[in-house]
């Protein structure tokens, strides 16, 4: 089947798109041993800093390096334009959205969303029916994620509303190339986005009532995969990082435990799921959390971001009405389009997607990191018996779309340089105002053909660029 | 010698915030010419480099500030210096120590030879500051704690404190007073002061210490009065007399007296007294007071017979 692919540096007559000229230009004059040498750099660099992941369910090298591409993913500004406005009409609708479902839950009355669809979503969390939150936010960090179809316009593949990582990556990629190829740099005008601990900060604040509030980020500990990213950040930020266990609870307040004394906390900047956060409340075999937390929360005496309970909003299920929500909130008509969806809860969806198993990408409505999904035409024929079997087991745990001819970049791979998938996260805070710096995470999926951009499914990334065109 | 190694790292950590300041997207359509003559400009070399080639040129800037022979005030001379200062009192310090500074000058001209762009300038920047850690760690971890040590280190707080005045007081020159907090926006002056930040390797201690956006009177506070800091200029004054004190004899009392009263100016003053004063007269008065010390010292302890 031949199908066409969008490609960001060249057109399909194969002549360069005008924001990527000079690049190009650079990299033929550039020679090839000299490029050679600036990526065996990069990887020193990298290892240096101690810029890892850990991959889970591998027993040997704890850390892996996530692989970096030097050939960066340029945007011109004028789309990226377009990109940022509806990552902010996005997030405003689906923090909206929470709002509505944990108080009114005007959108089931009005019929736009199933009720069952929402009330009965593992994610839907009952301790946050009726609380008040500050500014109305609940995902005060979201990443959205973005892919670009055959004809080149974005699709929103998904909405990360729990905890999205990663940009630490896309903090440290621009580090990397202006450390590596600073000419580049004085030729072109790249927007910058250096200052995103400081808006982080900035949002973190923002959320809580108080002038001036403490801050934390909250690990789960330094096994975590993205560990880095939460010491980079706190560092980046100034506040401190701590485990649950450095964290109690005292007359409904939180403190953390510090050499000179208790010290009393307001926002937590949390990087565990809901499930861990609180062994009375949610999981109780969970030593990561802190124990009452969660009646502190509710009392308003701690500021979670993101709030419990946003993953209702980020469910594979959820996501094929955020079109309507954006209709319904705001009465505006959505930016960015929605991939079309499947719900094989729905009988006549069901036996579609049976019927073109093949053809699909279908997902666990809860799955993430590109865990238990199936590509349909990459797959054998086995692997798509064993998943129709799955699918009819449990239908409503699945979704299916279209696969989708992900665009591509040119990338350095062991052949030289080839065209591999792209995807785009950028990264959405919500504070006083919803606003994102230029640009987001490139991830990068070096097998040839492979669609899956996931760092734990061999994915690299590359430096995201916003120029003037 | 150990001022001119300090002084090589401090070149070297001003070369870095230029130049990559140099690379944000810029005001005018000057590719950043401007930002790259400053390290000349804090230097006093601008003159001396526009004689030579006439015109600013980024890569012959970087190439004369850097590794340019004829340059006395280039890193590549700095080191050479070094080097030459340290064989000159070979017999009084370690063997660690000579063989280091010994390399690194060996490693320069390896360096020179194969040319700035090809080694990379941030590559280059982050070599010299780790040719001078490692040159601080050899020393403290080797040398007798007696008066060669004494001697070395209030060199090194003497050329450290200038620095951190003239760089400061040049980044100040440029931004003036903050017109207003930057809403988040990413302000040429947030990237301005960060960049001075970095290069002093006091970002992390500002976010820990303030927790916010770096403006003209939070960074002057900390780089001027903040003991905690290791390169603000309280803490280099807090060691000089430490090791002023340390010595004996009556000929350093000038010396002495100097530095006891520059410290009581630092610990009794507060940031907005400085402001008040205006920050660019103030730092030119310490930058004066810090030459006077200096020279002090030298005649102190070294010009009498």
């Amino acid at each position: 089947m031949a199908r066409s692919f969008y490609d960001e540096m060249y057109m399909a007559n194969g002549e360069c798109r005008s924001h990527y000229r000079d690049f190009t230009r650079w990299l033929a004059e550039t020679p090839q041993d000299l490029l050679a040498q600036r990526r065996r750099e990069a990887d020193l660099l990298f290892h240096r800093a101690g810029i890892t992941f850990t991959l889970y369910g591998d027993d040997q090298g704890t850390e892996r390096l996530i692989p970096f591409d030097i050939i960066p993913r340029s945007i011109p500004a004028s789309e990226w334009a377009v990109v940022e406005r509806g990552c902010i009409q996005r997030v405003q609708a689906l923090n909206m959205f929470l709002t509505d479902l944990y108080h009114d839950q005007r959108i089931i009355k009005a019929g736009v969303i199933p009720a069952e669809q929402v009330l009965a979503n593992d994610c839907y969390q009952l301790a946050m029916q009726g609380l008040d939150l500050h500014r109305n936010t609940y995902a005060h960090i979201a990443g959205v994620d973005l892919v670009r179809d055959g004809d080149g316009s974005y699709y929103v593949l998904e909405d990360n509303l729990r905890t999205p990582s990663g940009v630490s990556y896309m903090l440290e990629d621009r580090k990397m190339m202006m450390r590596l190829f600073p000419e580049l740099f004085a030729a072109q005008r790249v927007a910058p986005i250096d200052h995103y601990p400081s808006l982080l900060l900035d949002t973190l604040r923002a959320s809580s009532p108080l002038d001036n509030p403490t801050v934390v980020v909250l690990t789960p500990g330094r096994f975590n995969s993205a560990y880095f990213e939460h010491a980079f950040l706190a560092r980046e930020m100034g506040v401190e990082l701590v485990e649950g266990a450095d964290l109690y609870v005292r007359d409904d307040k939180l403190f953390m435990r510090t050499t000179s004394g208790p010290k009393q906390v307001d926002v937590i900047y949390r990087r565990l799921d809901d499930a861990f956060l609180d062994p009375l409340a949610f999981n109780p075999d969970s030593m990561l959390g802190v124990p009452g937390l969660l009646s502190t929360y509710r009392s308003g005496n701690v500021v979670l971001a993101n709030a419990i309970g946003t993953g209702v909003a980020d469910d594979k299920s959820i996501y094929p009405y955020v079109d309507e929500m954006i209709r319904f909130y705001l009465t505006e008509e959505p930016i960015l389009k929605n991939v079309p969806t499947w719900q094989c809860r729905k009988p006549a969806d069901l036996s579609h997607v049976l019927a073109n198993l093949s053809e699909l990408v279908v997902k666990e409505t809860q799955g993430s990191g590109g865990y238990g999904m199936l590509v349909g035409p990459a797959a054998s024929k086995a692997e798509i018996e064993a998943f129709r079997a799955r699918l009819i087991a449990k239908p409503h745990a699945y979704i299916a779309q279209p696969t989708l001819c992900l665009s591509t970049c040119p990338t350095f791979v062991e052949q030289g340089i080839a065209p591999r998938h792209i995807d785009l996260r950028p990264f959405v805070l919500s504070g006083r105002e919803t606003r994102l710096v230029p640009g987001g995470l490139t991830r990068v999926a070096l097998r040839e053909g492979s669609l899956v951009v996931n760092s734990s499914q061999g994915g690299g990334t590359k430096d995201t660029w916003v120029v003037e065109d | 010698m150990s001022r001119y190694l300090e002084r090589a790292e401090n070149l070297a950590r001003m070369l870095d915030v230029s130049y990559s300041l140099s690379l944000m997207p810029q005001d005018g359509s000057k590719h950043g010419l401007d930002e790259l003559a400053m390290p000349l400009l804090i230097t006093g070399t601008l003159d001396e480099y526009l004689e030579k080639y006439g015109q600013m040129h980024a890569e012959r800037m970087l190439t004369f500030f850097a590794l340019d022979p004829q340059n006395p005030a280039s890193i590549y001379c700095c080191l050479q210096a070094a080097r030459t200062n340290a064989h000159a009192v070979r017999g009084r310090i370690t063997a660690d120590m000579w063989e280091n500074i010994n390399s690194t000058w060996l490693e320069i001209r390896g360096i020179s030879e194969q040319g700035l762009g090809r080694y990379g300038i941030s590559h280059f920047c982050e070599w010299v500051k780790q040719r001078s850690h490692l040159f601080r760690g050899a020393t403290f971890g080797t040398i007798m704690r007696g008066e060669p040590y004494r001697f070395i280190r209030l060199g090194t707080f003497i050329e450290r404190a200038d620095n951190t005045l003239r760089l400061l007081d040049a980044r100040y020159e440029l931004l003036g007073e903050d017109i207003d907090e930057i809403d988040g926006r990413p302000a040429r002056s947030y990237y301005q002061w960060t960049a001075l930040l970095r290069a002093l390797s006091s970002f992390e201690a500002f976010a820990e210490i303030y927790r916010g956006s770096p403006n003209s009177r939070r960074v002057s506070e900390l780089l001027l009065l903040r003991p905690e800091l290791p390169r603000s200029l309280r803490a280099c004054v807090d060691e000089l007399n430490l090791m002023l004190s340390g010595l004996p004899g009556d000929n350093g009392r000038p010396a002495q007296r100097l530095a006891a009263e520059l410290l009581a100016r630092l610990q009794y003053t507060v940031i907005d007294e400085v402001l008040e004063e205006g920050l660019h007269t103030w730092l030119t008065d310490f930058i004066q007071v810090v030459r006077e010390l200096g020279q002090t010292i030298q005649a102190s302890y070294l010009e009498v017979a």
